[in-house]
């Protein structure tokens, strides 16, 4: 794959490392002369000195050719621009970009970007979680689709516990699989639930909380 | 020219958002308020706000246009128009977009200092202006009036 990497801290270099790694062809664009010369020594990358929304920066990087672009820099206004002028000018199917402020996700999907990625609201939510619960673990959203994947264990104030799937008021939410003693469990809607359980829970975003609160007992 | 845009003198007082305090910034909003219409200017820095005229009797909201929540305090959705013209093209650009989609904002102009990217937003149907594009038709043209008039002499001695 072909990929252009727009960015200049740590997580540029350290996912620069995880693609080279996985045998992709990587050009990453950075806005100091200096950063770029460390990092071309550090990467196996072309390493281009420039601004990532400046048109004929990104055709320098081979825009034409790319996959996939990401954004990461820590202005908003940025990734927006490098995003759409990497899509519409130079054709690159995919684009994603890190955004700041986490109103911004849904304005950047509306405007044209392939995938918004919110870091405050993925950290903020996973600290939640830990400190919220220590029942439900691996929050993942499934992008773009307003679904989530819980991993809930039943713990033993569980008001889940003997009761069938079916009498569970999940509205919204599905119980896809029940992990029983280390064997996977095709969740059927007459399963009883045991202790310890570890089941796949998958959600509309927004019935996340009723699904938490029937099979946790704890949150909304 | 702006003006013109939004209905000029003649009729009733606009509500229009300004971006940018800068130069530029401040002296739209001076004008337009000395209009008569009722303009919000926003900018970062609250020392931007000195570069407006006395003329002005707006409103004033010191926060970060690219930020939803300062456009919404600025009350964007009733906007007749909105200006952007901070220094930064991205901003710019940002900002005029979510203007027009997320706000249906009827009049929207950014300024725009890349020509290249100024012609990259104008297929997204981004009213744009760019300074840059704009000095140098003045300079062309004045230089084609300075040398139509400096030549004529020129050929005569040839």
């Amino acid at each position: 794959m072909r990929i252009i990497l727009v960015g200049s801290d740590k997580l540029t270099y350290f996912l620069g490392r995880r693609f080279t790694s996985k045998g992709d062809y990587l050009t990453i664009i950075t806005p100091e002369e200096e950063a770029a010369v460390d990092l071309s020594r550090r990467l196996k990358a072309t390493v281009i000195a420039g601004d990532g929304s400046d048109p004929t920066v990104l055709q320098e990087a081979g825009a034409y050719q790319a996959d996939v672009l990401l954004a990461l820099p820590d202005r908003d206004q940025d990734n927006l621009i490098a995003c759409q002028i990497a899509q519409d000018r130079y054709g690159v199917p995919q684009t994603v970009a890190i955004v700041n402020d986490p109103d911004n996700k849904a304005i950047f999907e509306e405007l044209g970007v392939s995938v918004a990625f919110s870091a405050t609201e993925i950290i903020g939510s996973m600290i939640e979680q830990q400190t919220a619960s220590e029942e439900i673990r691996n929050l993942v959203p499934v992008a773009g689709s307003g679904v989530t994947m819980t991993e809930v264990v039943l713990g033993p104030n569980s008001p889940a516990i003997g009761r069938a799937i079916k009498d569970l008021d999940l509205q919204g939410a599905v119980v896809a699989c029940v992990v029983r003693r280390g064997r996977v469990l095709i969740a059927k809607r007459r399963s009883y639930l045991h202790e310890a359980d570890r089941l796949l829970v998958i959600s509309e975003d927004d019935q996340y909380g009723q699904a938490q609160k029937v099979l946790t007992g704890e949150g909304a | 020219m702006v003006s013109n845009l939004i209905g000029g003198n003649s009729s009733a007082s606009k509500y229009i958002v300004v971006i940018g305090c800068g130069r530029l910034g401040s002296l739209l909003a001076g004008r337009l308020s000395a209009e008569g219409n009722s303009v919000v200017v926003i900018d970062q820095k609250e020392s931007a706000f000195e570069n407006l005229s006395s003329e002005f009797s707006g409103f004033q909201i010191v926060g970060d246009a690219s930020e939803m929540a300062t456009l919404k305090k600025a009350k964007l959705d009733k906007a007749d128009c909105l200006l952007v013209v901070t220094r930064e093209d991205n901003v710019n650009l940002m900002v005029a977009q979510i203007g027009r989609i997320f706000f249906e904002t009827p009049v929207v102009l950014a300024r725009v200092f890349d020509p290249a990217r100024e012609a990259i937003y104008r297929e997204f149907d981004i009213d744009t202006i760019s300074p840059t594009q704009l000095s140098a038709d003045s300079f062309m043209q004045k230089l084609n009036t300075h040398q139509v008039s400096t030549s004529a002499p020129t050929e005569g001695v040839a």
